[in-house]
């Protein structure tokens, strides 16, 4: 066979050149798409993580005697944490205002998770102006958690507290969806 | 499909892409397309899956001394397809170090590199040494013993160079030694420096190629063909094959291998990955200062004759020449790496310490899956390692000593589990106490009190529901004792059981020998109970097993390792946290 002639020939079968040309494609597509697809399932993987689970356990926080009432103090969370591979022990993963109630109210002492419920940010305790500040969108709510005013969707989140022995603050540390008008525990 | 045609008008429009789609595409392959041709293509693609898998890894890993072995332990353990992903990474790798070899000697064979095609050929020397370099700082980057040693050897090498090594060396560890440095600076090579450098010139390449066109093979078989689409089909099906061998190795040697991580404390044989074996080979011929010549000086000269070959190959007794050269080449690094492969499947040693290696990296990675310690995975491996070394010449852990070895003359009860129930359960068998298992090569053994106590008050045990149920209660006091983290969901629960087991300790004289609580010197005469197998109690015996609270003057043979010294607090905490599994 000589050259022209196959290149005649294979003029005449476009049969083959489509297939070709469609083999071609989908090898090419195929190949290409293994490494992609074994990377991106990697890339995926995070969303079966579920949340930490550290919160949750009662942790004793202070003594009756540290508070005094109707001024809030700062606890920070000491807890085990694990981080991927990481297995922390004793390390800060939160804190908590404790406020001391005065005489006679139902709870001796109310707890509020530090989290804005708005986006996550730090709130502040303001002693000048008497309330609980956050600085990031100038939310503002009163002493007893409730919202002042501001674009937090709701107040600030109380904590289960339980005073053991007479004088034991003991605190159950839990984290909420942010901005959502429901306190929905997720840890 | 009316649409799409619009689209593409569109793009083509403001970007005149098809144009250069076309040039890509009608290139002409003289004498048609053949399967010869497709070297380069496959490495393109090679190249294409390690950028792709590199990158994907690069999000789980964390270049320093404490979380490169973890983060890709993590990676490779824990991630959803991340096995996979290394696996595909790893073995790329060694099937493009093939590739390269075969594209190279497909080059000199049919004398691509003469003119005009000079300046790609040392474009494609360029680009060989960039992709070895590649490997070289891979292979630290896990940072496992494997990599650790090898590369110790490597940067050693480096450092013994005349005048320049020893700063070489130092500026390549990002210090004096191995430290974080060493890996952030091989990591930045790794995904930045040399991938950028082998995109910059891998793109040269394949411009100069089309500039000059393929070097065709004659004699010509067949009319001058368009590359699309018949060489690309052949191309493609070589890059299908090159794909679907890297997944047979992968799935052949279960992925890419991950030993225990660097421990700069335990011997282990260096060897580089297979590819730079025959160096190593090499290395050994070359005793004391000669060894410059078989490290730099030889490997120089044979680099700089390859890079020469477009000079050489000028007059066709040179392109024999160059063709001889580099089977000559190949075929020396072959028997080289035959004997070094030979040499170290019938060394001894050299197998022993690979099989510890083997043992040791499944262990941490057994103790990894409760987490790692902020200090590293290999703080995980210091409980066995200091068991093995210093309690086990006479205690077991499961038959073993600890890092899977046998134990030779055991004389002291085994700890696995110490503490637990399935422990106890087993100890306080009347039949089981005096074994060898437990007290049966000590002095508690036979003629004992506890042992007596065990033959008068449970004997048959197995038959009797009553006795079982009694020793169940107490085992599950006494075992409470210890709180270990494996048992604290079963302690709270079963507290009530806990509590009449208390009891029963009490009432059928367990407490005229040993407290539960309220320990004094005076009242009595065996072991404490009282928080026994907890973290402090085991501490305790092993800082001082003749103190008064445990064995006193009837402790056997067990050494005060803390009183006398023989350990640090710190050593006997990583020992007691190992046995507690925590
Ligand atoms: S985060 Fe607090 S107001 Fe937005």
């Amino acid at each position: 066979m000589t050259n022209e002639n196959e290149n005649h020939s294979k003029e005449d079968q476009p049969d083959r050149r489509q297939f070709i040309k469609g083999a071609s494609c989908v090898i090419g597509a195929a190949i290409g798409a293994v490494p992609m697809a074994a990377g991106v399932r990697v890339a995926l993987s995070p969303l079966a993580d579920k949340e930490a689970a550290e919160g949750g356990a009662m942790i004793r926080l202070a003594d009756l005697a540290d508070l005094k009432p109707g001024v809030p103090k700062k606890f920070a969370i000491v807890a085990d944490k694990s981080d991927k591979w990481t297995r922390y022990k004793d390390v800060p993963v939160g804190a908590v205002y404790l406020v001391k109630q005065k005489e006679g109210e139902e709870n001796p002492v109310v707890a509020f998770n530090t989290v804005c419920p708005h986006l996550g940010c730090f709130v502040d305790y303001r002693k000048e102006k008497q309330d609980f500040f956050c600085p990031c969108h100038d939310s503002n709510f009163a002493l007893d958690g409730k919202l002042k005013n501001g674009v937090s969707p709701r107040g600030m989140d109380t904590l289960d507290v339980e005073l053991r022995n007479t004088t034991e603050v003991w605190v159950k540390f839990q984290r909420f969806k942010a901005n959502s008008k429901n306190k929905i525990a997720i840890s | 499909m009316q649409r799409l045609k619009q689209l593409y008008d569109w793009l083509d429009n403001r970007t005149g892409f098809k144009e250069h789609l076309r040039e890509v595409l009608f290139e002409t392959v003289p004498g048609g397309a053949r399967w010869r041709y497709v070297w380069g293509s496959t490495l393109t693609f090679t190249l294409m899956i390690q950028f792709i898998t590199g990158i994907f890894l690069w999000m789980g890993y964390s270049a320093s001394g404490q979380t490169s072995w973890e983060s890709v332990y993590y990676i490779q353990e824990h991630m959803t397809g991340g096995h996979f992903l290394r696996g595909l990474h790893h073995w790329t790798a060694q099937v493009m170090t093939v590739l390269l070899v075969l594209h190279l000697m497909q080059v000199v064979i049919d004398g691509a590199y003469k003119a005009p095609r000079e300046i790609n050929f040392w474009f494609g020397i360029i680009l060989l040494q960039l992709v070895l370099a590649l490997s070289l700082t891979g292979y630290l980057l896990p940072w496992d013993q494997k990599g650790y040693w090898a590369t110790k050897v490597a940067t050693d090498i480096m450092g013994s160079t005349p005048i320049i090594g020893e700063t070489m060396k130092q500026l390549v560890l990002g210090g004096a030694d191995y430290g974080h440095h060493t890996l952030t600076r091989f990591f930045a090579l790794h995904a930045g420096v040399l991938p950028l450098a082998v995109i910059g010139l891998t793109v040269g390449h394949i411009y100069l190629f089309r500039r000059h066109g393929l070097t065709p093979k004659k004699p010509l078989k067949k009319a001058d063909e368009y590359f699309w689409p018949e060489q690309v089909l052949k191309d493609a099906v070589a890059c299908l094959a090159v794909l679907v061998t890297i997944l047979v190795l992968h799935f052949a040697f279960n992925g890419a291998h991950l030993d225990a991580p660097a421990d700069p404390s335990s011997a282990y044989p260096a060897r580089p990955d297979w590819y730079f074996l025959f160096l190593f080979q090499f290395l050994k011929y070359f005793p004391g200062h000669w060894e410059v010549l078989g490290a730099v000086v030889l490997p120089g000269i044979a680099m700089t004759l390859i890079f020469l070959m477009p000079i050489i190959g000028k007059s066709e007794r040179g392109h024999q020449f160059n063709v001889g050269l580099l089977f000559g080449i190949l075929a020396f690094a072959g028997i080289l790496t035959f004997v070094a492969v030979k040499a170290d499947r019938n060394n001894p040693t050299y197998i022993a310490s690979k099989e510890q290696a083997a043992r040791e990296a499944a262990i941490v990675k057994e103790l990894a899956k409760g987490g790692i310690p902020p200090e590293g995975a290999l703080a995980l491996l210091q409980g066995p390692k200091l068991f093995a070394q210093h309690c086990a010449s006479c205690h077991t852990h499961g038959d073993e000593n600890g890092l899977g070895n046998p134990v030779e003359k055991p004389s002291a009860p085994d700890l696995k589990g110490f503490a637990s129930r399935e422990y106890l359960t087993e100890l306080l068998h009347p039949e089981r106490f005096g074994s060898a298992k437990f007290f049966g090569n000590t002095a508690h053994a036979k003629k004992s009190k506890m042992h007596d106590f065990l033959q008068d008050e449970f004997d048959g045990i197995d038959d009797d529901k009553d006795l079982r149920a009694d020793m169940d209660l107490l085992i599950k006091a006494i075992s409470a004792e210890a709180k270990l983290a494996s048992q604290s969901k079963l302690d709270l629960e079963d507290h009530e059981a806990i509590q009449k087991g208390r009891e029963l300790f009490d009432e059928i004289g367990c407490t005229d020998c040993h407290a539960l609580g309220g320990w004094n010197a005076d009242d009595y005469s065996a072991p404490d109970l009282t928080g026994y197998g907890s973290r402090e109690w085991m501490l305790g015996i092993v800082d001082d097993p003749a103190h008064e609270r445990f064995y006193g003057k009837k402790n056997d043979r067990m050494p005060a390792f803390g009183k006398d010294e023989k350990l640090t607090r710190r050593q006997m905490e990583r020992i007691v946290d190992w046995l507690r599994g925590e």
